[in-house]
């Protein structure tokens, strides 16, 4: 199994978030998240990818058959774990090229590789920049400084591309995005897409699974996975909404 | 006026002739201003015996400036966050005549920058080295010397310019300065040239005791004349030295005056460095200080925007660490109407260090029209670091825009775990923000082989690599010692 959660709790200022998270992700999947607004699923990936202030109570995260919790958040990233950002962060003055450089550089020395060359740089850069159809200069633009809300989410998936990830968690990178953007979207995950890696999609619409068909679908409420099944689950929940699946969480609890 | 002070310094008459010192050991004992006043009174020849009579007066004047008022400290105002009696109260040594030099000279001052063509100045220990007696005339007319050699000459340029600028009253450092000073940088731009090259001032001290040293530098640019000066201090061996500089600038109408101070002492040393510019109408400024290290340094920079559309941009930056103290006085006065003035200084503090920012605008009632904006922002990256920014105003016209702004902040911490996320070590993701942060400073030196330089040492100052330089601080980036950083910042 690639990523193994065992139930999970975690605590923002001391407050329970997660209460008990199991998931379970294998080569190959493509895993999608689900839930209603406030219910936990950023903070699932931020406990995943290692962000500090997310305590972590009980539980355990597997990922390569190693515990990862207390692994910095630049190790886990260079394991191969990506998260793209619900809120991409604008950095003022350090370029999009600068960042990326060294980006995928820290990624070849952890695994002992030399440093890309200039010129192979560049032209991944380029094929990259293609296949999420971003056609300005990345050169000289400040990280996400800028960026209107579609190409910000494009450039996550850009970075998503260039990293090439074991694991990819995209969070809402749907939310916003029109019906154009949104095939980018699923057209960087296509393209990513092998036996070898696994995505979790997070999301609260049905559209973006109409590209990426999930293997699984997860509804995340109060802090657990309360319901999974296939992906035809994410069609009954565009249909009726998330009420059922709160009336059925409490009236099992 | 600080009584406390005045109290132990007796009014001397200065018209006796003085006493000579038998041995300059008895002086060890006192602090640094009563030691300046004996030296005046008993050396008084030996200080004034290149002057013409009217800089001979202003000394007389100006002592007797020091003697009631010392100088400065904590409980002034304007020191008010700068404990400079830590430094005056200090014994130094200081000398009337230059020292031998304990090294090699042309060794020391082999100061080569790849794709960077300047005329060197040399001061050692405050004095300088005269490696061609008298003063350089270039070919395009621009004349450039010792200070000394200068007033000796030009009798009629001291006499219309010398210490006009530098107003006695601002402090005791002026004040002592003008009274003592013997040496320093004169530099005469004719009217229409344009000096491509830069001239570079580069001030070591290099002595093994501690030594309190000054200097004076007058500039002076004719009309439609464009000149850059690169100003740098640093010293060469970790003894204590307190600097004391005083410049004045007298930019002429529509000439364009550059001004990069690079500032890399060890950190027992103090500088205090005084500059005042006047400018004529329709000239134009550019002061860039850049300070790396230095135990305790004191900017004073005044801007006099004297003639119409005359504009002034007054940037900085400050990269300070363990306790190191950085203050920066700024006070532009626009007396003109249409002129402009743009102050950005941009500072990272880290361990204990501290810095004071003061930024003072002055808007004369017929100034309208004015613009003038004032910025300073810092990063502290500890609980320690301290940063005093305090903005003043003081308009009498009606028509003008002002804005001031002040940031204090850490770094970004969305921003750190942003890169992170992507494998970025949390160290070189902390060097991209504070090299981020860095670069609205750094992009403004238009000389493009400087801007590379200051570039390298930025990122090596940030890794905590540059130190004192063993040489020049531009030596760091000669091409057979190129500064490589592990993240690129080129950008290509
Ligand atoms: N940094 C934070 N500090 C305090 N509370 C937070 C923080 N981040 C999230 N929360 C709280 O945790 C809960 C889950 O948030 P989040 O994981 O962002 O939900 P979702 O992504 O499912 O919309 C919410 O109640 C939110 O208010
Ligand atoms: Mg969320």
């Amino acid at each position: 199994m690639l990523l193994n959660i065992k139930n999970l709790h975690v605590s923002i200022n001391g407050k329970e978030i997660i209460k008990g998270l199991n998931l379970g992700v294998n080569k190959g999947e493509v895993h999608a998240i689900m839930g209603p607004n406030g219910t936990g699923k950023s903070t699932l990936a931020a406990a995943i990818t290692g962000r500090e202030g997310y305590e972590i109570t009980q539980g355990e995260i597997w990922y390569k058959n190693k515990n990862i919790i207390g692994m910095p958040a630049e190790e886990r990233a260079n394991e191969g774990i990506f998260l793209s950002f619900q809120y991409p962060v604008e950095i003022p003055g350090v370029s999009m090229t600068n960042f990326m450089r060294t980006a995928l550089n820290a990624q070849r020395e952890y695994h002992e590789l030399p440093a890309i060359p200039a010129g192979e740089f560049l032209k991944l850069m380029e094929e990259k920049k293609n296949l999420v159809e971003i056609h300005s200069k990345l050169n000289n633009r400040s990280v996400n400084e800028g960026f209107s809300g579609g190409e910000k989410k494009k450039n996550e998936i850009f970075q998503m591309a260039m990293l090439q990830p074991s694991l990819a968690i995209l969070d809402e990178t749907d939310s916003g995005l029109d019906i154009d953007a949104l095939k980018v979207v699923a057209k960087g995950v296509t393209g990513l897409r092998s036996e070898e890696n696994a995505f979790i999609v997070i999301t609260h619409y049905q559209r973006l699974l109409d590209y990426i068909v999930p293997d699984f679908v997860h509804v995340l409420f109060d802090g657990k996975i309360v319901k999974s099944g296939g992906k035809n689950l994410a069609l009954e929940l565009e249909e009726k909404g998330y009420e059922w699946i709160k009336e059925q969480y409490h009236a099992g609890s | 006026m600080n009584g406390s002070k005045s109290s132990i310094m007796r009014v001397p008459d200065i018209t006796n002739s003085p006493k000579v010192m038998e041995n300059m050991k008895l002086l060890k004992e006192i602090p640094l201003g009563e030691m300046l006043i004996d030296r005046f009174q008993n050396q008084f020849d030996v200080i004034t015996a290149n002057d013409i009579p009217a800089v001979t007066a202003m000394r007389k004047e100006a002592m007797n400036h020091f003697i009631s008022n010392g100088f400065p400290s904590s409980s002034d105002e304007k020191w008010r966050h700068t404990e400079i009696e830590s430094l005056t109260e200090e014994n130094f040594q200081y000398y009337l005549k230059p020292l031998d030099s304990e090294q090699d000279i042309e060794d020391l001052f082999k100061c080569e920058v790849h794709d960077f063509d300047t005329e060197i100045i040399s001061l050692l220990n405050g004095w300088y080295v005269n490696k061609h007696a008298g003063l350089t005339t270039l070919p395009n007319g621009i004349v450039y010397g010792s200070l000394t050699n200068a007033m000796k000459l030009y009798p009629e340029l001291f006499e219309q310019y010398y210490g006009n600028l530098a107003d006695i009253q601002v402090n005791g450092f002026v004040s002592v300065n003008t009274a003592m000073v013997q040496d320093g940088v004169f530099i005469y731009i004719p009217d229409g040239v344009y000096a491509e090259k830069t001239i570079q001032i580069i001030k070591l001290i290099d002595k093994k005791e501690q030594l309190f040293v000054q200097n004076r530098n007058l500039i002076i640019l004719g009309k439609n004349s464009s000149f850059s000066l690169m100003h740098c201090d640093d010293s060469i061996n970790h003894f204590s030295s307190l600097i004391n500089t005083v410049t004045e600038v007298y930019v002429g109408e529509n000439a364009h005056f550059n001004l990069y101070k690079l500032q890399n002492l060890n950190n027992q040393s103090g500088l205090i460095n005084s500059t005042f510019i006047h400018q004529e109408a329709n000239s134009t400024t550019k002061s860039n200080t850049l300070t790396f290290n230095g135990g305790m340094i004191r900017n004073n920079i005044n801007i006099d925007l004297q003639g119409e559309n005359a504009h002034a941009d007054v940037l900085g930056l400050y990269l300070m660490d363990k306790n190191q103290h950085v203050d920066n006085q700024i006070y532009i006065k626009h007396n003109a109407a249409h002129c402009t003035s743009n102050e950005k200084f941009k500072g990272i503090l880290d361990d204990e260090a501290s810095a004071v920012f003061n930024g003072y605008i002055y808007v004369a009632r017929n100034a309208q029209k004015t613009n003038a904006y004032q910025n300073n922002n810092n990063i502290l990256l500890t609980p320690k670091a301290t940063i005093n920014s305090m903005p003043f105003l003081e308009i009498y016209a009606d028509d003008v825009k002002c804005s001031h702004g002040a940031t204090i902040g850490q770094l970004d911490q969305e921003a750190m775990f942003y890169m992170r996320q992507r494998g970025i070590s949390s160290s070189n993701a902390r060097l991209l923000l504070m090299y981020a942060f860095t670069a609205e400073i750094i992009n403004q030196i238009s000389i493009e082989a400087l801007r590379k330089r200051i570039d390298d040492m930025v990122k090596k100052r940030l890794r905590g690599e540059l130190s004192v330089c063993e040489k020049c601080v531009l030596h760091c980036g000669s091409p057979d010692k190129e500064y490589h950083f592990e993240i690129d910042m080129s950008k290509i």
